[in-house]
């Protein structure tokens, strides 16, 4: 139980990061949310083999990184914590997939190997992608930018409560956990009864304390539509942004960097 | 004592879906701008009482009237717009991602145009103090802090009732006493239901002791804060301050000078 303690605070780092002040943070949240799913798209578009063609893609995950003056490490470990999922999806196409497709000196690689590494690049790509996204904008922003882009209502709201009583349930989580750990002397390991019944408690919990929040939010009119006081201005910077990265990536979507450092080599030769 | 009554609340019953019965009529009326007291023992129907006069339960018999309008379906939406409730965690109502957006929340509800919600919301935090914690998560929010931001985003919507279930619930003895100061200095007519006796001291002229779903005692907090069978009988107990000093207790004579000699040893 002494996980929950110790990964739990990272949320909260999540969100300082998006409280600090950089030429990204700054950016509209509409262009940066645009700008990392057309990222996304593109990445995910590519054919299951693809390898070379992905890695140009970095460029996007690292010049935002920089720029937005983020910690890397902590972005590797969060990425880390989430591979196994990934790995999950990709795991088995080594077994299945043994047709070989490549080889390098001796040694055969099987389409099945491939797959996987493009899997697992593209988890990486993408996830870093988000990762950014969320901690140069915060949460609450991202929710915004959604609002204004048009997805509905229903959602936004659901997304904004997801995140402001993830931190309420944890305490809740860790109190429970605490409470445990008080009487089970040491013992570790999980005892599946003893699980199931924390569990229960926190939904119980939380299904009253959604009861009483939807009570607060109808004493104070809500009506089914978020309301968010908050301006958003797209700039000239906003758009340079949007344009520039959306050149940038269908050019490595649907070009490739290759034929065009190759002509400008070529062209230099001549 | 009561001039024109803004809640008038008359042989109010409620039984929960479990089939315990919460109140078994309650009759009271608040005059405009009297600040009352709900005492009485867990379970006793205070938070009942309250949820009603904020709307959030319908009167299951007898009624509930507050500015002349009884309570009902039809009229809960002009009702909940001069009613605020403060809930009892103040967890369960700070429920925006910001504290601005919070005390924005009602006003922009009622629909007022951007610039009056803007007014009204820094208005409502200069009245708790809390101006400088406009942009900051609740989440990392102090529990005093959290308190004022409640009653910040009740006042930006202006009602002229306030209902508060356990407000110093779980704050620290100068958050408490800065809540009470608070209190003191708003004009609205004030509902309080608490445990916190010496609470209603400083702040209710007035008290309604309930017990098991019916009203026991009200009338003025001097004489029912000091009746020890009645409190007794209401699982409740004298305000602190209104008993003997323990150190001093049997000393007669140097009640005074003993009290003060064992403090400072």
């Amino acid at each position: 139980m002494a996980r929950i303690e110790s990964s739990f605070p990272d949320f909260g780092y999540l969100d300082s990061l998006a409280s600090r002040d950089s030429p990204i943070h700054r950016l509209d949240p509409r262009v940066k949310l645009l700008t990392t799913l057309l990222f996304i798209v593109c990445v995910v578009s590519f054919d299951r083999y693809a390898l070379s063609p992905l890695l140009p893609f970095a460029i996007y995950p690292v010049v935002l990184l920089t720029l937005a003056k983020l910690p890397p490490g902590y972005l590797l470990r969060k990425l880390l914590l989430a591979s196994p999922f990934a790995l999950c999806i990709g795991i088995f196409n080594p077994l299945f997939d043994r047709a070989i497709l490549l080889h390098v000196g001796s040694l055969e690689i099987s389409g099945g190997w491939i797959s996987l590494a493009s899997i697992m690049l593209r988890f990486v790509l993408t996830v870093a992608a988000a990762l950014i996204l969320v901690a140069s904008s915060g949460f609450d922003s991202l929710c915004l930018a959604l609002a204004r882009l048009g997805a509905p209502a229903a959602f936004v709201v659901q997304l904004l409560l997801l995140h402001r009583y993830l931190f309420v349930l944890g305490d809740e989580a860790l109190r429970l956990a605490r409470a445990r750990a008080q009487r089970s002397f040491g013992r570790h390991g999980i005892e599946l009864p003893v699980v199931a019944s924390l569990l229960a408690q926190l939904l119980l919990r939380t299904l009253d304390r959604a009861q009483r929040i939807y009570l607060a939010m109808k004493c104070r009119g809500f009506d089914g539509e978020l309301r968010l006081l908050r301006p958003l201005r797209i700039g000239a910077t906003d758009l340079c942004f949007l344009i520039g990265w959306t050149a940038a990536l269908l050019c490595l979507r649907f070009v490739g960097p290759a034929p065009m450092i190759g002509r400008a080599i070529g062209g230099m030769s001549w | 004592m009561v001039t024109r009554p803004v809640v008038e609340v008359s042989d109010l019953r409620h039984a929960y879906a479990d089939g315990t019965s919460a109140l078994r009529g309650v009759s009271f009326q608040v005059g405009d701008g009297e600040r009352l007291a709900i005492v009485g023992a867990n379970g006793a129907g205070k938070s009942t009482t309250l949820l009603h006069l904020a709307g959030c339960l319908l009167p299951q018999a007898g009624s509930v009237r507050i500015a002349g309008l009884p309570l009902c379906r039809d009229t809960l939406a002009p009702l909940r717009r001069c009613v605020g409730l403060l809930f009892q965690n103040p967890d369960d109502q700070l429920f925006m991602p910001r504290v601005f957006d919070d005390v924005a929340f009602g006003p922009l509800n009622l629909g007022l145009p951007a610039d009056e919600v803007r007014t009204r919301v820094m208005h409502a935090l200069a009245v708790v103090g809390a101006t400088h914690l406009a942009q900051r998560q609740p989440h990392r929010l102090s529990g005093g802090e959290k308190r004022a931001v409640t009653i910040a985003a009740v006042l930006s919507m202006s009602p002229t009732i306030l209902l508060l279930d356990e407000p110093t619930a779980a704050l620290d003895p100068r958050s408490r006493r800065q809540l009470i100061e608070l209190l003191q200095t708003l004009g609205q007519t004030i509902i309080v239901a608490t445990h916190d006796l010496d609470l209603v001291l400083d702040l209710c002229p007035r008290t309604l002791v309930l017990g098991e779903g019916s009203v026991i005692a009200d009338g003025a907090s001097g004489i029912i804060l000091r009746d020890e069978a009645l409190l007794a009988a209401a699982h409740l107990e004298k305000p602190l301050r209104l008993q003997s000093c323990p150190v001093c207790r049997g000393v007669s004579g140097q009640a005074a000078s003993g009290c003060h000699s064992s403090n400072r040893v």
